[in-house]
């Protein structure tokens, strides 16, 4: 492991570990409202002030930290294990499925991510329990953000199923779940970490984005991407409201630089 | 020449197929979803039992499979794009008077994304300086990790120019590609006798080492247009510009299922033509 990827992974580890933590000790919990302090400025008490409902966004952004960081890469690992299923019957069948599944990822490619992401989110409830949306904003992001892991996946099975040791274990008898589960899959693994590992910064950028158009979970549930909304308010904007977005670069950032540059072991 | 040829058939004939599939999955998924059985109109108080009857008799009639592939049929086959049930216009009316919008949004967008990234990545290249190669490369990495949505919002705030905003986020996405392609180039024997042997870096660059990248750069110049599109979405519809993003945007949030298919359809076309050009563009360079 590189010396950078090191680093990234270790200001991820006290990231998560500290929005977990202060979900356990806060003495004032995302959604309290402190009234007779709305928009206060930095203090002791509020080391980023409060927004405009008197709600300490500290806790606000440690929260909606603690819900990224462990939806984003669930629906990360989603979206990769469902595109291991695709891509490698895809790859390890030929034929038929190999053609159907390339036109169905082709499709999905040919739109761009965010239009495509837009328009299944609008069409699922938009007024449905802010627990609920957050789960089917995450849900959606795995359901549609396979098709680029599943490529790479059914290239990399192409690329097994024709190795030696591939025909050797075919010769003497090996069947082909045996094959698949005993020698191709484990010989993918490093292939399928680097897409969990390149697909959260994406779900985490998307999330955001959702957020910021109104279509990720609602209030009283913080997200990064709800959370940026206070920008919309050029009148109210102050340093600390970018607070939320400097969280996401960090994120993200450690996410790209602690991903794994490994290929296929053969 | 016929190998080129016979790949552009196939492409087309793939890109009718993608098309035609495309309108339907579209069509489908908003025939399905939920909520398409409601109407807010319904919650209008003012509205008589006869009233909210004829809107739930116009909804069941606009769902029916028969009528739905009627549309599709004469959207295809007449070019008859219909009317937004939504905006309450003729759909061909909007996206003419919108179209001119995104479209100056996204050449900015590509054109100066890639002269940037461009740039950015020539001096990576050449530069011998750590602090050079450290500025360029960190500056695209902090870029990447931004939110379009949020750089949209800031920018707009700030007063800054919306319409070149694409520019900032294609300039990150092509930046390493083109950095890694141009620093491949650079290392080629041919290249590296030539600028021993005294010639000029323009001229080293127009005859060695853009010829070697051509191919691959025009591969890339037809995903920058996709992302454009995706990027123009938010730009469009958080800064009020009134482009086919924002009425992407309207589409999908009011459920106009014909503005939806219609939309979904010009962006499968518009990126699989540029997917057929740039792969033209390609195999006519591999092939001289």
């Amino acid at each position: 492991m590189k010396r950078s990827q090191l680093v990234a992974a270790l200001i991820l580890a006290a990231l998560f570990v500290w929005a977990m933590a202060s979900g356990m000790s806060s003495a004032s919990p995302q959604s309290r409202q402190f009234r007779e302090l709305p928009d206060a400025r930095p203090s002791r008490q509020f080391p980023l002030g409060t927004d405009d409902l008197g709600r300490d966004r500290l806790s606000r952004v440690l929260y909606a930290t603690r819900v990224s960081l462990l939806l984003a890469p669930a629906a990360a690992l989603m979206a990769t294990l469902l595109a291991a299923v695709i891509g490698g019957i895809a790859g390890y069948f030929g034929g038929w499925w190999d053609k159907c599944a390339v036109a169905v990822i082709d499709l999905l490619l040919s739109l761009p991510w965010f239009f495509l992401l837009l328009a299944a989110r609008a069409l699922l409830p938009l007024n449905a329990p802010p627990l609920a949306s957050l789960l089917v904003t995450y849900g959606l992001l795995s359901m549609l953000g396979w098709a680029g892991p599943a490529r790479v996946i059914r290239a990399g099975v192409r690329r097994l199923r024709e190795s030696e040791f591939a025909l050797r274990a075919r010769a003497e008898g090996c069947g082909s779940l045996r094959l698949l589960s005993r020698h191709l899959i484990p010989n993918l693994k490093p292939v399928l970490l680097a897409q969990i590992w390149t697909t959260i910064p994406v779900f985490i950028l998307s999330e955001a984005n959702l957020g910021l158009l109104g279509l990720s979970a609602g209030e009283p549930y913080p997200t990064w991407g709800g959370l940026l909304r206070d920008l919309q308010n050029p009148l109210s904007i102050r340093p600390e409201a970018f607070a939320p977005l400097a969280v996401i670069v960090i994120a993200v950032a450690c996410f790209n630089l602690a991903t794994p540059r490994g290929g296929l072991t053969t | 020449m016929r190998a080129i040829l016979h790949i552009l058939t196939r492409r087309i004939g793939a890109m009718l197929l993608l098309l035609l599939a495309g309108g339907l999955l579209t069509a489908l998924m908003v025939r399905f979803s939920p909520g398409f059985e409601t109407d807010e109109r319904e919650l209008d108080p003012r509205l008589s039992q006869s009233s909210r009857l004829s809107l739930e008799k116009q909804r069941a009639a606009d769902g029916d499979a028969a009528n739905l592939a009627n549309r599709f049929a004469r959207m295809v086959f007449h070019a008859d794009l219909g009317e937004s049930p939504s905006l309450k216009r003729p759909i061909g009316e909007l996206l003419r008077e919108r179209l001119p919008v995104t479209a100056e949004i996204m050449a900015i967008g590509v054109i100066g994304g890639w002269t940037l990234a461009f740039a950015l990545a020539m001096a990576s290249v050449l530069s011998r300086r750590l602090v050079v190669r450290g500025l360029t490369a960190s500056s695209q990495q902090v870029l990447i990790c931004l939110p379009a949505a949020a750089l949209a919002i800031v920018v707009f705030d700030i007063g800054g120019p919306v319409r070149a905003l694409v520019a900032l986020i294609i300039c990150p996405r092509v930046f390493d590609f083109l950095r890694n392609l141009l620093h491949e180039a650079y290392q080629q024997p041919h290249i590296l006798a030539a600028r021993a042997k005294g010639l000029g870096e323009f001229a080293v660059w127009a005859k060695h080492v853009m010829p070697y990248a051509a191919p691959q750069l025009f591969a890339l110049a037809a995903t920058s247009v996709s992302i454009a599109f995706g990027a123009a979405i938010p730009v469009e519809a958080l800064c009020d510009l009134p482009g086919i993003g924002q009425l992407a945007w309207l589409a999908a949030t009011a459920r106009d299922l014909p503005l939806l298919v219609v939309i979904t359809l010009l962006v499968i076309a518009v990126t699989q033509a540029c997917n057929m050009v740039s792969d033209w563009a390609a195999l006519r360079r591999v092939d001289a």
